[in-house]
This record gives C-alpha cells, structure tokens and sequence, in this order.
C-alpha cells in the first residue's frame, strides 16, 4: 500500500493541470464558479474541447475512443477538472447510455451512437421517472405498442434533466402488460424531433429551469431502436443506474466546495474576527474536512476494485449516499459562511455586467444548497441506496 | 401555569388563519414573488384591516395588543400561510424603534403604519456587521442643526418600499463600541439616498443602502444622540421572537404537507409512510415540531423581563429553531422526493422560509455563542 502518487501520477496531474490553465475558457469557469449560467452552447464548446484532447470520455475503453484511465488517473482528472471550475461534462450519452449500448446494442447501434456521442451530434436524455414511478420505477406506464416495423409509444416521463436542449432520448417503455412488471419493460431510444414528443418545461425551487416533463402522444420509433431484447429493458436499466451512481460521490467538487468556504469564511468578519477562527464555525468545517478525507480514499478504494466497464453494485450504493450527504454538509457550511449575504435572489444579483451583491460567491450559495437536495433524490434516492445496502448484506 | 390563549389571541388567530386560507394560495404568492414590488399591497391592506398590525402594537402606541404572545399568535400563522410581506420590518423593527425612541411627533406615523399606509423599513446592518448589532460604521456628524449621514448598509429589507428608513448611525465611539449609535428617520428620496434593490430567495425584497451625505435635521434623530443600541437590541429580541414563531408555523405547514403526502403517494403498491423508514422520521420530526413550540413559547413569554433572561431565553430559542428548522426542511423535501423541489409545490416556498430564517439575526452557530456567554455569566 503506497498513499503517494507515483512519479508519473503527478505528471499526469501536471500535464491536465496545463490543459485546463490553456483550454478551459475564463468565462466558463466565472460561470461555473457562480457567475452566471452555462448555456447549452457553453456546455457543448466544452465538450468539444476535451473530446479533441481526447479526454471525454474516461470511462470508455480504448476501442470506442474512450481514455483507457486507470482508477487513480480518474480520481485526478476529477479533482483538477473541480479546481479549476470546469464545467460538469454531462453524463446522459457518454455515462448512461454508451455503457449500456456497448454491452447491450447491436453492433449498428454502437457504430452510429457511440460516435455522436463524443462529437457532440446527438445531446441525450434520460426518459426514466414518471409521475406515479419515482423510487418504485418498475412500476412505469409509458406504453409501446409494436405496430409493424415501428413501437407506438404513450405517456409522460419527468424529471428530464436539460431534456429542452436534447434531441435524442432513452426511455424505458412497457411492452408488456400481462407479466411481472420487471420483465414487461423494454429500452428504446427515441428521436425529440419525432411528432408526438412535447416537452415541457419543471422549475425548480431556486428558479432554475433544468428539468422538464416529456409527453408522448402516438409517437411512432422505429424497431430498430430498441436496445437489446424486447421486454429484458429493466436489466438495462439496472446496469445503467449502478453507472449513474459511481460518478455521484463528487470527491472533485466537495473539495473544490470546502475550498470556497474557507476563502470565503477568511474574508467574512464575524464580531470582528475572521469566521474562519470562530471555533463553531471552524469545527464544522473541520467535521466535513476529516469525512472527506475518509470519503477520498474510499471512492479511490472501491474505483479501483472494478475493472473498466464493470460496474460495483453494493459499493457505488454506498458511495452514493456517503457522497452525497458529505456534498449537501458543504452545502449548508456554504450558506452560512455567507450570512446576511446568503438572502439576495442571485438571477438578480449577478444579473448582466453588474457587481454581485455581496462578497464574491456568496450569491449562489443558498440556490446551490437548495438546488443540491436533488442529490439525496435523483439516481435511485438515498432510501432506496439503503435498501440496496440492507438487501445485499443481510437478505432484508 | 396557563398555556391556553386569551380570547383576543385566540380569535386573533383564528381570524388571521382563516384570511390567509383564503387568499394566500401556492398560486397567489408565485404571483406575488414574480412581481416587481415582491409585495401585494391588497394583502397588506386586507391585514391592516383585520387589525394584524395593530395587535403588534401596544395600547399607548395605538395598537392593542402588542406582548410577546401576540408578537407570536401573529408570526406562527404568516409563517405557516408562508407570507412573504413585510410585517417584520415594517411592524416590529421599523415601527418597533419609532414606539420605543420617538417623541410624539415622530410617533405619528404609528397610526399610519398601523392602518397600513406607511411602509418602514430599518437600514442597521453594513456590509461586515454580519449579525453583531453593535458594528456600525456608518457615520452621523452634526453640523449645526443638520447631521450628515455617510456610509453603506446591507441587505436592508423592505428598503425600496418603505417611506421612511430608520437609519442607524455612529456619532462617537469605535466600529463595535455599545455607546455612539445613533438612530434616525430618513425620509425615502431624501437626497444622497441610493438603493440597490434586488428580490430575495425566499421571497420579499432588499437593497443594497448608500448614504453620501445624507442631510437630515436634528429632529429626525429617534431618542438621545449615541444611545441607540439598547433599543435596537429590543425590538431585535421581539424580531427574533417573531422569525422564531413564523418558523414554526412553516414547520407545521411542512410537516403537514409531508404527513398528507406520505400517506397517499404510493409506491411499491402501498403508501410510501407505511415503510417504517419513513415513518419513524416523520415521527421524528413530529417530536421536533413539540419542541419548536415550546422554544417559542419560551422565548414569547420572557419578552418583557430583562434583557439577560430575555437574551438568553431568545438565544435558545433561535438556535433550537436552527437545527429544527434544517432538519423538517430538508426532511420534509427529502420524503417528498422531486415533487418538493418544484416551485409550484408549497412546500418548495415553506422549506425556503424556514432556512432563510437562519440568515436574519443570528444563525444557529451565533444564537449557540450568545447563549454560552448568557449562560456563563
């Protein structure tokens, strides 16, 4: 057991810390470090940057133009991405879809999408929630029907994150009514530009449009876009959320986040003190610090037990939940740092070219902890994490 | 021991209750937090005239109520409707300073905070005060019959909408010396008066407040020149009063919405409360909900003792409301699932009063603080 990087885990550092000083545009990062908002066209320029380094997808083997990274280079492309507040690369094609298109797809399928993926052609998203099938997803209504060479597809999907921006979409359909709901799903991927297809728009609590509802209305797919076999979709989709799951710990970005309070409770003066000396503020922080510290290590163990392309079932369960909680406690800690200053609305306080209210980043702060409660929901929710957990350990 | 309410409080609330049940729906406040003025000025009307701001006001000063327990009955019922209009700012601090400092002439605008046509607003924290009430760097020099107002204020709520600003104002002394606060009643558009204004997260509106040389006449200071502080630490006691009931009353309307939701969201082919990892949360956080209630009632009933044990009480209160607060918000959203995330669910806007709450005199961690020293001593 060797806790240092090797000499050439910290070239490998270096060498993506250069990439992002030279590549990653100073305007994004204002953004990203809270100083507006991404647009989609932000969010593809970045996806364009890295995929000429060849760096966008880490988690694809070599063969499909992936990184071939082993687990220790991932952990620091992580980091340094978090640092230097690049922007999140979305995980809708290149880490949900594309793993289970080269398990599961038909070698047609894996030519044409996988390319798109990382040229950026086609933008994905996930049709997987429904109304009445959030935690109990199996229980899922959207409805195809074979009719010849095309599925008749009906229902509503939500929670679709940035669906307005996407032109492509994977869902899990019923194709069977008269079986165990489990084995009566199927995966299909379906073209936005199809008629039929509506989305509209959910806004969320901090004011933010990320996720919408799609509805679909007669919509007609083709049968060749059905993923593997009609009715083993669930098994799909299984593969696909324990893939959700492993990137969520967010080690890069709680760091990048413990880092902001403490520039930020430096700065803040609390009865004429920095807060960062105040003993209740500073064992908080220290109490996130010394979680994460074990938290790093943990993701790095448990990443570097699963080969490429394999994915850890009770282990990512774990990480979700632990990450998580460790990301919404850097949350909190954030809001606080920024006191009084926490309250300003930031769509008005760092709208346009004007100063923000207060001192510097204290305007995203409660709209980020708001917004980050969906960490603790989305991806399988943290109950349903436990339940995994309590399943495989002890057959409860 | 008596823990029933008057009549008067009794109807007070059922009244107030029912109005806000009426008018106040999920729709109505987004219509409300989407306008420019982030304020129904028919609400404010329609409370003026069930005597809500009245009854935050004693009977020498106008009003008729005005006690700690009033203070309460009102704030637990707007916090539990989720309003988002400024009775804290424009009643109790605003008002409050101008009951407590001002001479009879000054006092004349009371009758017309009370039926509902003046607006206050009080400009004291600065840009590094954070929540110590005794930093005030903003400067007050007389010059003659005159004083200048110079300096800067931050996140001064209800500042665009307010007729007059109490301004508070150092005329001797260092930043944080208890003695040297001044405070004075600056009419809006006064000269050397600018504003920033910008809508808050949990609704309502405040601005960023620049004085350069701001000229006001000596009568428009409230009470004797440097004394201000022990007046401003009281009507700062009843705010914390009230953001501790409004809290409350947010927390009973989160845990309602939470226990109605749990029983009829099915998944897994049964309500989602009947998995007992649910329920003994909601359980949870039925215990805390007690607990806030007696925090309040605490807090409302040693209002009028001496500042130590109404200090203290008050520190209990508002750091119990804290960690209260944080757990039935985010609990409450938490069971909820996505659905709580969403603006058009009240819970979204409920959650978010309860935790901006932690942002306004004193958070969790400053209420422990002033407790240990209130204790110690």
């Amino acid at each position: 057991m060797d806790l240092n990087y090797t000499a050439e885990e910290l070239a490998f550092r270096d060498e993506v810390r250069a990439f992002m000083q030279e590549k990653l545009p100073k305007e994004m990062a204002d953004k990203v470090r809270g100083k507006g908002e991404l647009t989609k066209d932000d969010m593809e320029r970045w996806h364009a940057i890295l995929n000429e380094q060849g760096w966008l997808a880490p988690n694809w083997p070599e063969e499909y133009g992936g990184c071939a990274w082993n687990a220790v280079q991932k952990h620091i492309f992580d980091v340094e991405c978090a640092f230097a507040n690049a922007p999140r690369v979305l995980p809708f094609g290149l880490a949900m879809l594309a793993p289970v298109l080269m398990a599961f797809g038909s070698q047609e399928q894996k030519d044409h999408y996988l390319p798109r993926i990382l040229n950026g052609d086609d933008w994905w998203c996930q049709g997987y929630s429904e109304p009445g099938a959030g935690s109990d997803l199996a229980s899922l209504k959207t409805r195809a029907v074979r009719d010849g060479d095309h599925y008749i597809v009906n229902g509503q999907k939500t929670w679709t994150t940035l669906g307005q921006h996407a032109n492509m979409i994977f869902c899990l359909v019923r194709t069977d009514t008269d079986v165990k709901q489990q084995e009566g799903i199927s995966f299909l991927l379906i073209d936005m530009d199809t008629p039929g297809v509506e989305v509209r728009p959910i806004i969320l609590l901090d004011g933010t449009h990320e996720v919408n509802e799609v509805w679909f209305t007669d919509v007609k797919v083709p049968v060749e876009n059905l993923v593997g076999e009609e009715n083993k979709g669930w098994t799909y989709a299984k593969y696909l959320l324990t893939h959700e799951r492993t990137g969520i710990a967010g080690i890069g970005s709680s760091q990048a986040g413990l880092d902001a309070i403490k520039r930020m409770a430096r700065a803040e003066v609390h009865n004429g003190r920095p807060l960062i000396e105040n003993p209740h503020f500073a064992a908080r922080m220290a109490q996130v610090e010394i979680d994460l510290m074990a938290m790093a290590t943990t993701n790095l163990r448990i990443i570097s037990k699963a080969a490429v392309g394999q994915a850890p079932g009770l282990e990512a369960s774990m990480i979700k939940v632990k990450g998580t909680i460790i990301r919404q406690e850097i949350n909190d800690l954030a809001r606080r740092a920024a006191g009084p200053y926490a309250m300003p609305f930031p769509s008005e306080a760092v709208e346009g070219d004007n100063d923000p209210i207060g001192p510097e980043g204290a305007a995203v702060v409660a709209p980020q902890y708001f917004n980050n409660r969906k960490l603790s929901i989305f991806g399988g929710s943290n109950e349903i994490q436990r339940g995994i957990i309590a399943k495989v350990t002890m057959g409860v | 021991m008596n823990f029933d309410l008057t009549e008067e409080r009794q109807m007070l609330q059922d009244t107030l209750r029912r109005y806000l049940a009426d008018k106040y729906d999920t729709a109505t406040r987004n219509t409300i937090l989407d306008s420019e003025a982030g304020m129904s000025a028919e609400i404010w009307n329609g409370l003026a005239e069930l005597g809500v701001i009245g009854a935050l006001f004693s009977e020498d000063d106008g009003g008729f109520a005005g006690a700690g327990f009033d203070i309460a009955v009102v704030f637990e019922e707007l916090g539990r409707a989720g309003v988002v209009e400024p009775m804290l700012d424009t009643a109790i601090l605003g008002g409050g300073l101008v009951a407590a400092l001002g001479d009879s002439a000054q006092k004349e605008i009371i009758e017309e905070v009370i039926g509902g046509v003046v607006q206050l607003a009080l400009a004291h924290g600065e840009p590094t005060s954070r929540y110590d009430l005794a930093r005030v760097q903003t400067t007050a020099k007389a010059d003659g019959d005159t004083i200048v107002l110079n300096g800067r204020k931050a996140v001064v709520v209800n500042a665009e909408a307010a007729d007059h600003l109490v301004v508070s104002a150092r005329e001797s002394g260092a930043a944080d010396d208890a003695e040297g606060i001044s405070l004075f009643l600056v009419p809006a558009g006064t000269a050397g008066l600018t504003m920033r204004g910008y809508a808050m997260l949990a609704g309502g509106r405040a601005a960023e407040v620049t004085l350069d040389n701001v000229s006001v006449p000596a009568s428009a200071r409230l009470g004797a020149a440097g004394a201000a502080l022990p007046a401003i630490e009281t009507v700062v006691a009843a705010a914390n009063v009230a953001l501790a009931a409004e809290t409350m009353g947010a927390m009973q309307a989160a845990t309602e919405l939470t226990k109605e939701y749990l029983m009829t969201r099915k998944q897994f082919g049964r309500p989602i409360g009947s998995f007992q990892a649910l329920a003994h949360r909601m359980s949870d956080l039925l215990i805390e909900l007690e607990q806030a209630r007696s925090a309040v009632i605490n807090a409302a009933g040693h209002l009028e003792t001496d500042a130590p044990v109404r200090d203290m009480q008050i520190a209990s209160a508002r750091n119990l409301m804290g960690r209260v607060g944080r757990l039935v918000a985010e609990e409450s959203i938490q069971m909820h699932g996505g659905i709580a995330m969403t603006q058009e669910y009240e819970l979204a806007h409920i959650a978010k009063r309860i935790t901006m709450a932690d942002h306004r005199f004193g958070d969790t961690d400053y209420h422990l603080e002033r407790f240990i020293a209130l204790s110690a001593a």
